[in-house]
């Protein structure tokens, strides 16, 4: 049994990918993930001659990614993954859910967006699981937050102040994003406003791996000039979310200055990012085929002053923040996960890497400005509030050289090619290194040309699970303070 | 001594501001006018209220008992030269039980409301609480014991007049009585007022339900009781001999001042993990015990 051996954006012909029993490709995929994979995509595909299962595996060390699949039909049942894998467990459910194959012997078989029609598709048809016990007590909270933030149920089950399980409840922000990137008629600027708005907050990055994706689909060489403009702006975007974290866990803290002063420096960055494309999320500057804005010698001088003025700035806010003891207090060996939880559950992203996992797609399968220029993986040991705190301030730091390097190789050139349709009966995988994490965007073409599937994945759908682990045996009180710490998405991962 | 309490009365809502202030300030930002919470007050004495159908009449009556019971306590506390309104032996036991019964409303509202997150403050409340009250009356019966004097009034007009050792005894109770400010104004590092996040909340979260006239008085209720535990600094602060112009100064610096530091202390530092509030609340306990340690040797010490 041979998988098929592809890479980040490296397109490869349906005809080739394997086509196995599902069986066999649950066995296959336990089995690669188990000998060192790690498992990327497991999602379902309906055509007119059947629901296609896909199984994408990643080999982080040698930056290779294997591909099989099996075509299934409704209502079929296979041996689950999930007792051998647990990060199968969503990707597992989500294919349940989507097609009613059935994974046999799922310890959490429940719905992940909108529930099994007929079989919990209702709010009140939803089992949570309950502790139960004289001195033990359930907590709501949600969908419905104080605050401005997405909707989202949290179910903790308490003893007094500790929890000892929280379950998270969402699909309260399903919009349909995967089938509106298969609507009529397509346009560019549809489909580039479509991927900007997977996730509100990671607009580089899902509007840069879209296109990516696309790019490779159609075979248009991007000018490298549009490149490099493309990693400043990623990296802008994990700068500028990065000290808004900050500033929000100085602020669940109730530590002023942090607050204060972390948010004032995100300012800086998102209007720089918005002298560049005139908006200050980046929305607009990911294009098909290139970028929409260039960066004049006018603008690279102040993306330079920027990243001078904010280096010094930052460390010294930093240091301030993270050598205060009441901070420390807070931060320090609140919301553990361990390393090895991290790894069975699939972490990506900051969160995983302050859990000691190294993965970081820049690195692993590098993808625009950062195939010549290599990422070094930062990790920290931990997996507490204070890892996940400090390994932003890390990164920010990271990305300012990372910055440097990039303007310095701002090579002349157009910033935008003629874009050519997609080939037909081709499939691709874009990898994506958001600030939150490993960002998949796979893509599968019809024999006519067109884009008939989108399968998106946000770092979310991987990370949510850890906070739930994180909060295990920990105070109610501090769970905010842990929420905030992954800081995830709930329109990315209900999609 | 009625403009000294009307005054008294008038002034909690500034105090809030003052604090807001002080931290916007710290905080790099213009913040809102010191004069905001009396603005919030009287838009809410004008608003219109929603009342939960689960609630039954306790809900309606604790706020109003709550700033009843208050505005009484605040008669037996003395106010530097002008002494208290009412005045008996064993007052105090009334104070600290009028300032019990306001919390007590306040609990008995939040969990008759039946939701989660109230529930889980009142719990917070009371456990709080338990250190705190205690804690107050080692604070006043250190003073009862070195003045020989069972009534507020006459504790603090002599308190002053005592001994080489009352310096010590009197910042040993400052620091206390400034740690109970903070307990009961439910700010940082015990609570924090600025926060949107019920899980976290003491105070705040047993107050979610209310609304309109009812909020109004239990925001007032809240200040009025951080004023009356700052008004107990300042008289012993204020020198008991002073004459009244000096002394009403140094009064009102002090009040202020203590609003500042509580400002302060918000803007410097974070607030304190749940399970680790006690340790900072026994802080209290400890300097009220050295206080009445200090006392306890000055009298007998030595014989």
């Amino acid at each position: 049994m041979k998988w098929l051996e592809t890479a980040n954006l490296r397109t490869v012909r349906l005809a080739e990918i394997p086509n196995w029993d599902l069986e066999e490709l649950a066995h296959q995929t336990v089995a690669r993930v188990n000998g060192g994979g790690r498992l990327l995509l497991f999602f379902g595909e309906e055509t007119r001659e059947g629901v296609f299962v896909y199984s994408l595996v990643a080999d982080d060390n040698q930056s290779k990614i294997f591909v099989a699949s099996s075509r299934v039909t409704r209502g079929m049942s296979y041996k689950s993954m999930t007792p051998d894998i647990p990060s199968a467990h969503l990707f597992e459910r989500e294919l349940f859910e989507e097609f009613g194959v059935e994974p046999k012997g799922h310890p959490w078989l429940k719905p992940v967006r909108y529930g099994i029609p007929g079989v919990n598709e209702r709010e009140d048809q939803y089992e949570f699981f309950s502790v139960k016990g004289d001195e033990a007590h359930e907590v709501g909270v949600g969908p419905i937050h104080a605050g401005v933030i997405e909707p989202g149920h949290f179910r903790f089950s308490c003893h007094g102040e500790k929890i000892y399980q929280l379950e998270i409840k969402l699909g309260f922000q399903h919009r349909g994003v995967q089938e509106l990137f298969i609507r009529e008629p397509f346009s560019t600027i549809y489909l580039e406003k479509l991927a900007e708005s997977v996730a509100g907050d990671t607009v580089i990055g899902h509007a840069g791996g879209f296109a990516r994706a696309f790019e490779s689909l159609s075979g248009t060489q991007v000018p490298e000039r549009a490149k490099v403009i493309r990693t400043i702006a990623l990296e802008l975007e994990r700068v500028a979310i990065h000290l808004g974290d900050l500033s929000a866990i100085s602020g669940d803290v109730a530590y002023l200055t942090g607050n204060s002063v972390f948010g004032a420096l995100r300012t800086k960055v998102i209007n720089t990012t918005m002298a560049i494309c005139g908006n200050r999320f980046g929305r607009g500057l990911m294009k098909l085929g290139g970028v929409g804005f260039d960066v004049t010698p006018v603008l690279r001088d102040k993306i330079t002053a920027l990243v001078d003025d904010l280096e010094e700035d930052v460390s010294l806010a930093a240091e301030v923040l993270f050598s205060s003891s009441s901070v420390l207090e807070r931060l320090e060996e609140t919301g553990v996960v361990t390393k090895e939880a991290a790894r069975d559950i699939g972490m990506v992203g900051p969160a995983a890497r302050a859990s000691g996992v190294a993965v970081d797609v820049r690195s692993d399968h590098p993808f625009d400005g950062f195939v010549l220029m290599p990422v070094h993986k930062l990790t920290l040991p931990g997996g507490d509030v204070f890892a996940r705190a400090y390994i932003r301030y890390i990164e920010i730091q990271q990305s300012f050289r990372l910055i440097r390097e990039q303007l310095a190789s701002l090579s002349p050139g157009g910033i935008r090619s003629e874009l050519k349709g997609p080939h037909p009966g081709i499939f691709v995988v874009s990898l994506t290194e958001g600030w939150r994490g490993e960002i998949a965007h796979a893509v599968i073409t019809d024999e006519a040309g067109k884009i008939r599937k989108v399968k998106v994945k946000d770092p979310s759908f991987n990370n949510w699970f850890g906070l739930s682990l994180a909060v295990r045996e920990e105070g109610i009180s501090d769970f905010p303070l842990c929420n905030k710490s992954f800081n995830l998405s709930y329109c990315g991962f209900d999609l | 001594m009625a403009i000294a309490l009307a005054v008294l009365l008038l002034s909690p809502l500034f105090f809030s501001g003052l604090i807001s202030k002080v931290k916007a300030v710290w905080g790099g930002r213009r913040g809102a006018p010191v004069l905001q919470p009396y603005y919030d007050f009287f838009k809410l004495l004008r608003k219109g209220e929603v009342i939960s159908a689960t609630t039954t009449p306790i809900f309606r009556i604790a706020p109003s008992i709550g700033i009843a019971a208050t505005i009484l306590a605040l008669m037996i506390v003395p106010i530097p030269t002008f002494g208290s309104l009412i005045s008996f032996n064993g007052d105090f036991a009334l104070f600290a039980y009028l300032m019990g019964l306001t919390k007590f409303f306040t609990v008995a509202a939040a969990l008759d409301t039946g939701s989660s997150f109230e529930g889980m403050g009142a719990s917070r409340e009371v456990t709080y609480s338990t250190i705190v009250e205690t804690a107050f009356l080692i604070v006043i019966g250190s003073l009862a014991l070195l003045t020989h004097h069972v009534s507020f009034d006459s504790i603090f007009s002599s308190v002053g007049l005592i001994s080489e050792y009352t310096p010590l005894v009197r910042i040993l109770l400052v620091a206390s009585l400034f740690i109970m400010l903070l307990a009961e104004g439910s700010r940082v590092p015990v609570d924090d007022p600025n926060t949107h996040l019920e899980l976290t909340m003491i105070h705040e979260v047993m107050v979610l339900d209310y609304s309109g006239p009812d909020l109004a008085f239990i925001q007032y209720t809240a200040a009025l009781r951080m004023t009356i535990i700052s008004t107990l600094i300042a008289n012993l602060i204020v020198p008991a001999l002073a004459p009244a112009i000096q002394a009403l100064l140094l009064f009102g610096v002090t009040m202020l001042v203590t609003f500042v530091a509580v400002g302060g202390v918000e803007s410097l530092i974070a607030r304190s993990r749940m399970s680790h509030v006690p340790q900072f609340l026994f802080l209290m306990t400890a300097l009220s015990l050295t206080a009445f340690a200090v006392v306890v040797f000055f009298l007998y010490g030595g014989r």
